[in-house]
């Protein structure tokens, strides 16, 4: 009855092929080219081994990046789904312009990391410091953005602007699928509106947390194109005795090192980078799913 | 007495909810009112209202007039990546979903899992090896793939095929079988099946993955900057809206319309169709 057949076969070709020819191929072309002296000049590319793998970790300038974007990670994770959750909670409540404030919150989501960083770099640098004069306030007088210790706050701030929308958008879905008469069963029982969200609520929605945890962690971790407008890495910073840059995550560090004509060296930090993601995904999928099997 | 409490209540929280969205959207009224400024206002007023609404117009004549940046260019070719590309992400990731739901083999199986396992892939490991690899496949099929729109549409229908495949397959394992059996009893073929009674099945969610990879699409940079180059013959917004920025720093009349404009299409669209937008955006969460 389900037997493969020509016509199935040619309904998978197309986007099979379209798929394999720029992400499989180039996939294991990256994998060998970490191993090789490729430095996108010469034609000559010629295999070193496991080098450039030990080399860049002792890069103080990468070290920085990687440290940074574990820190990074874990604020955005964190605040993303706080305030997501909190928004969804507020946009399900019995509010009259419910559907209004849904679509408003999500707005920002809709804005490309590029043109998003520019935004936000007006705003720290021009409207925030003018706001500062205004009200007399020194902390914001002087940029978020020109402070090593918080440049990744506000680049984080700036994250959990665009995305909570976003998040909310997936516990709301949750949030609709539990069924309203366990609610009212708990309220008629005397359980008051916080002990109902925790106890019944949240344990409730663990599929939908294991979902954005996984899309706030994996999308913090690659994050580029916010990082070049917002900050381009600055300002500087000293680390282990070494000029390095502040807010240069890890995506960045990887790209600046290919624009130094280290390609070999670039994918192998690019390698590392995927390794780091698919352990710590796999991890927190694992501890989720686990988590929903006791509930 | 306790129901008039109830509704103050309501009422208190309505204005707080509404003011909180008011402050949550500032930035958004920030760039449209710097928008409509010189660049000398933004700098000493970048608070107040502006002086005069027709700067805007300025502005936007000083983007699109631009002869560094070919902003107009810019803006049609983005159009034209973005549409192509939903267009056979769609057909073509909604053709190979059904194909793999209804095929029980073991290369069904294999296809889709590869397809799953590839969402983790960060763009990162393949960007550089991709560029090399698309000149090698130009040279052997005589088609240009870089700095060409065939290269970059080819490119998204590939990255764009397994968050795609994977909505819809799960969308399409929950449609009853018993549909199609009976218009294959009356003689269809299976390419009629497909178009005929499953694709129109599909619209709800087709809703869902447009939104998604058109967001994604419009906005993209990495990709383009890298498969079409930061000068080529064809670019996209958010390359030229880098480029305005980086030939004229800190100018930000010029820089903040730029982005403005590189924002209107994907808000109109917004306005329009939110209801739809945020359903498909809702349903799509939960498979």
């Amino acid at each position: 009855m389900h037997k493969s057949s020509l016509t199935k076969v040619l309904f998978v070709l197309p986007v099979l092929f379209a798929f394999v020819m720029v992400m499989v191929v180039p996939f294991f072309f990256g994998l060998y080219y970490s191993m090789t002296d490729w430095n996108g000049v010469s034609e000559t590319i010629n295999f070193v081994g496991f080098v450039h793998f030990f080399n860049v970790f002792r890069e103080p300038g990468f070290l920085n990046s990687f440290l940074i974007t574990g820190a990074y990670t874990v604020i955005n994770v964190v605040l993303v789904n706080v305030v997501g959750f909190i928004l969804a909670m507020i946009v399900t409540s019995h509010l009259r312009l419910r559907n209004f404030y849904r679509a408003g919150f999500f707005a920002p989501y809709l804005i490309g990391g590029i043109v998003l960083g520019y935004i936000w770099q007006f705003l720290f640098n021009n409207a925030l410091p003018t706001l500062g004069k205004l009200l007399d306030l020194d902390a914001f007088q002087v940029s978020f953005l020109s402070r090593s210790d918080s440049v990744i706050w506000a680049m984080s701030g700036v994250n959990v602007w665009q995305y909570a929308g976003y998040i909310m958008l997936i516990f709301i879905a949750a949030i609709q699928a539990v069924p309203s008469s366990l609610m009212e069963a708990a309220k008629v029982d005397g359980a008051g509106y916080f002990r109902r969200m925790f106890r019944i609520l949240i344990p409730m929605m663990a599929n939908a947390f294991t979902i954005s945890l996984f899309l706030t962690l994996t999308t913090s971790f690659k994050q580029y194109d916010m990082n070049l407008t917002l900050t381009n890495g600055g300002p500087a910073a000293r680390f282990l005795d070494e000029p390095v840059k502040a807010s240069q995550l890890l995506a960045m560090n990887i790209f600046d090192t290919a624009r130094a004509n280290q390609m070999a060296q670039a994918q192998a930090k690019a390698v590392i980078l995927f390794v780091a993601l698919v352990i710590v995904a796999l991890l927190q999928v694992w501890v989720s799913k686990r988590r929903e099997v006791e509930q | 007495m306790t129901k008039g409490k109830f509704r103050i209540g309501r009422f208190v929280g309505e204005v707080i909810v509404f003011a909180a969205l008011l402050v949550y959207l500032i930035p958004f009224l920030l760039v449209v009112v710097n928008s409509a400024k010189t660049s000398k206002d933004i700098l000493f007023d970048t608070l107040g209202w502006p002086a005069d609404w027709n700067q805007l117009w300025t502005n936007i004549g000083l983007i699109f007039g631009n002869r560094t940046v070919h902003y107009a260019a810019a803006f049609f070719d983005s159009v034209v990546i973005t549409v192509l590309s939903l267009v056979v992400i769609v057909l073509f990731s909604a053709m190979c979903a059904w194909a793999l739901v209804r095929t029980h083999s073991t290369w069904a199986t294999v296809v889709f899992f590869l397809f799953v396992a590839a969402m983790v892939i960060p763009f990162q490991v393949l960007m550089f090896p991709l560029v090399r690899w698309m000149r090698i496949f130009s040279d052997v099929i005589h088609l240009p793939m870089l700095q060409s729109f065939q290269g970059v549409v080819f490119a998204y229908m590939g990255f764009g095929a397994p968050l795609s495949i994977f909505i819809f397959h799960g969308f399409i394992k929950n449609i009853p079988y018993e549909l199609e059996e009976s218009a294959k009893i009356d003689g269809a073929s299976e390419a009629g099946i497909f178009f005929k009674i499953v694709f129109p099945l599909l619209q709800s969610i087709i809703i869902t993955v447009l939104i998604l990879n058109g967001i994604w699409i419009w906005n993209d940079y990495l990709l383009p900057l890298l498969m079409l180059g930061s000068n080529g013959a064809v670019q996209t917004l958010p390359i030229a809206v880098t480029a305005f920025a980086g030939a004229y720093l800190k100018q930000w009349d010029l820089i903040l319309t730029s982005t403005l404009i590189a924002m209107v299409p994907v808000i109109v669209l917004y306005l329009f169709a939110q209801r739809y937008i945020i359903k498909g955006m809702i349903d799509g969460a939960i498979k």
